[in-house]
Parts: structure tokens; C-alpha cells; sequence
């Protein structure tokens, strides 16, 4: 009889207990901005018109590290031109991104390349970054609904959780979880999810700086979670927004 | 006639009186008739007169003659034995194929998996055409990144030797199963039972990834149905890549014929295995060169006998003609007798071959290597598939070849003075 007792009663006091939970959630859902205006700020730190810039992709191999040094001259979404400056191996290495093509000079075979369709998929130069990835630079708002979920801190730093959920079906990623600096609003830390919920990449970035009147991660790693190994850290050695680049720059002809 | 004796103890005139007497009677008007088994009965004598010199040049060419039956048969029981392993691992009697479909290029395959057409669905329903879905994915096995080829099929497929009943799915299993060759079990270092994962895209490009688990591993012979591929339920990936009830190919059931149908083209058996008659034709032509050195050795053999004979018997030849016999008919003779070369080397390549020969069609012979390497369809034993028509045209072609050899030097002997021939100074 006592138990019967307990059964009609637990939901009872239950109550209780669940409308204090539903009460605090909702009041500190309610004290989280909107996602939307996090990503607005934080596209404000990190998309430029233009972008010259020079930097250094470590690549972790099994046994050993490569570096690579590049000069970039991107221009909004649909233009960029990298030149690899070093090792003497990929020296001479450029590509050209056109809208949603590419285009890659090799020296050592004297050709132009043309890189489309599912050869974007590929990783660049055995990095864990594929062609697409560098060249997805849409807004994420385009792509993404944005909720604010939780707060967290990342060495030291007090961040929002923001979680992207795809609102277009040709997304490369289902979600996303990005940790948003409160402060500079500039991502520490993204994780890329399959539409199962399982972790495929994660981007930590770092070394915040204030240039040019606004914040950014000079230091970036990308990993792929399904393998093995370190990752590619890319590190920023100078950058210039939104400079003047001349239109010849995005031409093939620049490419030989 | 003594110095005809030392000779050739076999040659016509030594042979005694009685041979050219008969020549005389029975032969008129030269050696037609009976003369001819005269011609056949002589050459013979003098060839095996010759003693080892005879038998140095059968061997040599018995070993050509073996050799060619056994490198031919080798290769015609590689080809056989490919095609067969083919039909029944992979193409069953010909393929439907979506028409931007490409295998040799993985990048086609996403505009080429559509839905399969309403006028195969019948055929596809009963069985008897067995649809393939592929798509590209990478696998992790011991934190690695590799690519592979998802290919999905139907469980209960009969048209191919694929074991593709393992692939059935229990209720309360999370994991995907999958089955690989042996090969491709090899390269990854996966076992039955493990568990890893997998990532892909679906239709729109978006990752999606899962565990898969080992839940079958096939030896084959087909290197494409090993090399690089994983097989899966083909349900399961039609809803992974979102493209339901799509294909990129067919596989025909010899039940039904071939039918026209728009965005499709069908590929026979011959069509499917081009490829592989291709190399063994190629791969032929490569060992011909091998039958061109030893047939060579042999002929070379054959010519030097031949021009040595011609040159040491003259005074026989001088006095053949003059006892009637036309230079032509002596010719002859001498032709037939380096012909005989080769009809002895089948003999002698009868005795030592046909065990070797049939050693090779019933227990084949091993190269110890796995043809997944290379890309052909090749068995761990290949069986040498030795035909009446290969053994009949070797002997055919040899022949005729020593013909050739042994009347070029012959040809002298028409133009031979029999009084300077008896001399011994004709030549």
C-alpha cells in the first residue's frame, strides 16, 4: 500500500522540483544574447572585403612536421590567390579560386591545374583542411540557425556555447558548436558534427590580437577527430584587411 | 659409293641397289606414286642417320613445340578462368550502366546515381536484375584516414558468388555490416567482427558518419569486387546518401534479354571482359617473342644441318641424278628430310610434355602473388587449358616452318651440275 501510496504521490512533489528547473533554465536562457548578434559581431572580427596575408601551415605527419609558407590576396568570398613561398619543394605552388573554382599551378610540372566538383573534398597538401574547407567562407548566418546554449570558460576566457544547426540541406556540417570569446567575440574553439551528432572536426584558435581595430586568432588548428595525429596549426605572420589588391591578381594569367 | 656410305648410311644409295631399283620400277615418271613413300621412307633413314646431330635438333625443337603449347595453354586457362570469375563475382550476363556512370572515375559518381528506371523495376522486383549502388567514403582503421568505395547491394542477391547474405541486418544491431576481400582485409588490417568508422556524404554534400562492422571477409579472384571495397546492404545506403531507390548500374540475370532503355546502356559479357582479353592478348604477343628465340634456335640448327649436308653429300646428289631421280625430286628429298625434324620433335615432345602438360591442366601451377596488386582477375593456381586446336596448330605452324627452313638450303640442289656434283665439286 506504501508503495502504491508513493507512486500516486512522487508526482506530486515532483512538480515542485520541475517547475524550479524550468523556471531557472527559461530565466538564464532569457540572460543569453541571441545567436544571431554573437555572429554578427563575430563576423564583424572576421570577415573583411579583402585579406593580404601571409602564414605558416604546420602539417603533422606520423613522423615528422611540415611547414608550409603562404601569401594570400582574398577578396570577399568568391576571389583568392595564394602563392606557397616555402619548403623549395612547394615553392612556386599557386591557386586561384574563382567563385566556386579552382585552379592550381604546379611548378615542377609546369601546369595549370583546374580543381572542380568532388576534387574539392580533397585535403590540401595532405593537411586535414580539404580545398572546400578553405574555401567555404560564406556567413555562417546563411547557413546556420544560431542558438546560445550555455556559457563556458577556454584558458581563462568566459565564452558563450553557440550552437549552429543547419538550415540548408548543402551544408558540409549538420552542426556546429562554436565557443564565442564574451569579451572580443572571436571563436576559441569550433567542433563540427555529423547529422548523427558525431564529432568530425575541431578548430581551436588562438593568440587573440587586436589588429586594425578589431580582434583576431593568429593561431588556428584543425583536426580531423576520426584520425589520428596532431592536426594543422596555421599560424598568421602578418595580415592586412581590406587593403587595396589589384583586379590582375585574380587572373589566371597570374598563375604561370 | 663407298664415300656415299660414310656419309650417310641411310642415304638412298647406301641404303643398297634394292631402293634404286625400285625407284627405276615403281616410278616412271620420276617418284610419284609409290616413288613418293620412297621419297618419305629415304629422307626419313637419312635423317636418322645423321645420328646426334638429328637428335640435338629434335630436342631443341621439342622444347619450342612443348613450350609454346604450355605458354599458349597457361595463358588461354588465365583467360578462361578470368572471364569465368568475372561473370560470377561481378557481372553475371551483362551490365546495365546509368549512362554518366564511369568507373575508372569516382568523381562521375554522384551525377550518376539515379533511380532506376520504371521499366527495369519489374525485373529488378523478380530478381533478375540486381541493382549497385556506389558512393565514396573514408574509413579510419587504426586512426588512419583511407578512402573506399561503398558498394550497396541487395542481401539476397543470387545472380552473384558475393556472400552477400551476411550482410543481413539484426533489429538490434547499431552497427552498419559490411564484408571485403581478402586483399582489401589485408591493406586496412581488418578482421572479422571489427568495429570502425565511417564517413561519407550524402547527396547534398553534407558529412554524415557511423560505425561499421566487419561482418564478412570473401576471397576472390576479381580484384575489383576486392580491391578498395566495401559491400553493404543497399537499403542502408540509399538512406545513408539519401538517394532512395537509386543505382548506379544493374546487374542481368541471363533469365532475361537485354532491353533498350533511355539514360541506360547495356554491356555485355564481351564488353565487361574486353579488358582482360585485352592484356592476355597483349600478354600473348609478349611471350611470342619467347616462341620467336627458341623457334629460331631451332630453325638455325635445322638451316646449318641442312646447308652441311647439302654441301657433304654432293656426290650422293650427283650420283642420285644421274641414276634418274631429277634434281627436283632430290630437292624434295632433302626438304622432307629436315621436315622429318619436326615430325620427330613431336614425338620426342609427346614423351616429355603430355605428363608436364597434364600436370598443369589438372593441378595448375602457383605464382605465390595476389592479382588484387596488378588489378586482373587471376586465380591463386592458374590451369593450363591445352586444346586439340592449340596442339594441332602448333604442329601445323612448326611444320611448315621447318618446310620453310629445310627447302631454302635444298634449293641449290636444282641448279647442281651431277657431273660436278659427283665430283664433289658443285658447291
Amino acid at each position: 500500500m506504501n508503495s502504491i501510496k508513493n507512486l500516486i504521490s512522487l508526482p506530486f512533489r515532483g512538480q515542485g522540483v520541475l517547475f524550479l528547473l524550468l523556471f531557472s533554465f527559461t530565466m538564464s536562457a532569457q540572460n543569453y544574447p541571441s545567436g544571431k548578434s554573437i555572429l554578427d559581431k563575430v563576423d564583424r572580427n572576421m570577415s573583411s572585403k579583402t585579406r593580404i596575408m601571409t602564414s605558416k601551415m604546420e602539417i603533422q605527419g606520423g613522423r615528422s612536421v611540415r611547414t608550409l609558407e603562404s601569401k594570400s590576396w582574398i577578396e570577399g568570398e568568391q576571389k583568392a590567390y595564394t602563392e606557397y613561398l616555402s619548403p623549395a619543394r612547394e615553392k612556386g605552388t599557386k591557386m586561384l579560386k574563382l567563385e566556386n573554382q579552382l585552379w592550381i599551378f604546379s611548378p615542377s610540372t609546369d601546369r595549370v591545374m583546374q580543381i572542380s566538383g568532388h576534387m574539392l573534398r580533397q585535403s590540401v597538401m595532405g593537411s586535414d583542411m580539404s580545398y572546400e574547407d578553405m574555401m567555404s567562407d560564406s556567413p555562417l548566418l546563411e547557413r546556420y540557425k544560431a542558438e546560445v546554449t550555455s556559457e563556458e570558460m577556454i584558458e581563462d576566457r568566459r565564452c558563450w556555447v553557440v550552437t549552429l544547426t543547419a538550415i540548408k540541406e548543402n551544408v558540409n556540417y549538420h552542426s556546429q558548436k562554436i565557443w564565442v570569446d564574451q569579451e572580443r567575440f572571436v571563436p576559441l574553439k569550433m567542433d563540427l558534427f555529423a547529422k548523427s551528432g558525431k564529432l568530425l572536426k575541431r578548430t581551436t584558435l588562438g593568440n587573440v590580437q587586436k589588429m586594425q581595430g578589431r580582434w583576431f586568432p593568429m593561431e588556428m588548428t584543425y583536426k580531423d577527430m576520426l584520425k589520428e595525429g596532431k592536426g594543422t596549426k596555421m599560424t598568421v605572420v602578418s595580415i592586412q584587411f581590406d587593403g587595396a589588391i589589384p583586379a590582375g591578381v585574380f587572373n589566371k594569367s597570374n598563375l604561370k | 659409293m663407298n664415300n656415299i656410305g660414310k656419309t650417310n648410311s641411310y642415304s638412298p644409295l647406301g641404303a643398297g641397289g634394292n631402293n634404286i631399283k625400285k625407284t627405276n620400277i615403281d616410278s616412271p615418271s620420276g617418284l610419284g606414286g609409290k616413288g613418293g613413300l620412297f621419297l618419305f621412307k629415304t629422307a626419313f633413314k637419312s635423317l636418322i642417320g645423321n645420328g646426334l646431330k638429328t637428335w640435338l635438333n629434335v630436342s631443341v625443337l621439342s622444347v619450342s613445340f612443348v613450350l609454346i603449347i604450355l605458354l599458349q595453354g597457361v595463358l588461354k586457362g588465365w583467360s578462361e578462368q578470368a572471364v569465368e570469375d568475372t561473370v560470377r563475382w561481378e557481372i553475371a550476363d551483362g551490365q546495365y550502366w546509368q549512362e554518366g556512370y564511369d568507373p575508372y572515375d569516382p568523381f562521375s559518381l554522384d551525377s550518376s546515381a539515379v533511380a532506376i528506371p520504371a521499366r527495369l523495376q519489374g525485373d529488378v522486383n523478380s530478381q533478375n536484375l540486381e541493382p549497385v549502388l556506389i558512393s565514396q567514403a573514408s574509413i579510419y582503421p587504426g586512426g588512419r584516414m583511407m578512402g573506399v568505395l561503398l558498394r550497396g547491394i541487395r542481401p539476397d542477391q543470387k545472380l552473384l558468388k558475393i556472400p552477400t547474405e551476411l550482410l543481413v541486418v539484426n533489429d538490434n544491431e547499431s552497427e552498419i555490416p559490411v564484408i571485403l576481400g581478402a586483399y582489401m582485409a589485408r591493406q586496412t588490417g581488418l578482421k572479422l567482427n571489427d568495429v570502425l568508422t565511417l564517413r561519407w556524404r550524402d547527396k547534398n554534400g553534407t558529412f554524415e558518419a557511423a560505425d561499421i562492422r566487419v561482418a564478412g571477409i570473401f576471397k576472390t579472384s576479381v580484384p575489383s569486387v576486392d580491391n578498395g571495397s566495401l559491400w553493404l546492404p543497399l537499403d542502408k545506403l540509399q538512406s545513408m546518401t539519401l538517394r532512395e531507390n537509386a543505382a548506379h548500374l544493374l546487374i542481368k540475370s541471363p533469365e532475361i534479354e537485354a532491353k533498350q532503355v533511355t539514360g541506360w546502356s547495356f554491356k555485355s559479357v564481351e564488353d565487361l571482359t574486353a579488358s582482360t582479353m585485352l592484356l592476355v592478348k597483349t600478354k600473348s604477343m609478349g611471350t611470342s617473342l619467347l616462341y620467336v628465340i627458341f623457334l629460331l634456335l631451332a630453325m638455325l640448327a635445322i638451316f646449318d644441318t641442312q646447308t652441311l649436308s647439302i654441301f657433304r653429300r654432293q656426290r650422293e646428289i650427283g650420283t642420285l641424278v644421274a641414276m634418274g631421280m631429277t634434281p627436283r625430286q632430290v630437292m624434295w628429298h632433302f626438304t622432307l628430310e629436315g621436315t622429318f625434324n619436326a615430325l620427330l620433335s613431336f614425338v620426342v615432345g609427346a614423351v616429355w610434355g603430355t605428363p608436364l602438360l597434364w600436370y598443369l591442366s589438372n593441378k595448375g601451377i602457383s605464382f605465390n602473388m595476389d592479382a588484387s596488386e596488378i588489378g586482373v582477375a587471376m586465380g591463386d593456381t592458374m590451369y593450363a587449358s591445352v586444346t586439340p586446336g592449340l596442339v594441332f596448330g602448333t604442329m601445323l605452324f612448326i611444320i611448315v616452318i621447318t618446310a620453310v627452313v629445310s627447302y631454302l638450303p635444298a634449293r641449290k640442289i636444282a641448279k647442281m651440275n651431277p657431273t660436278e656434283a659427283i665430283r664433289g665439286k658443285a658447291i
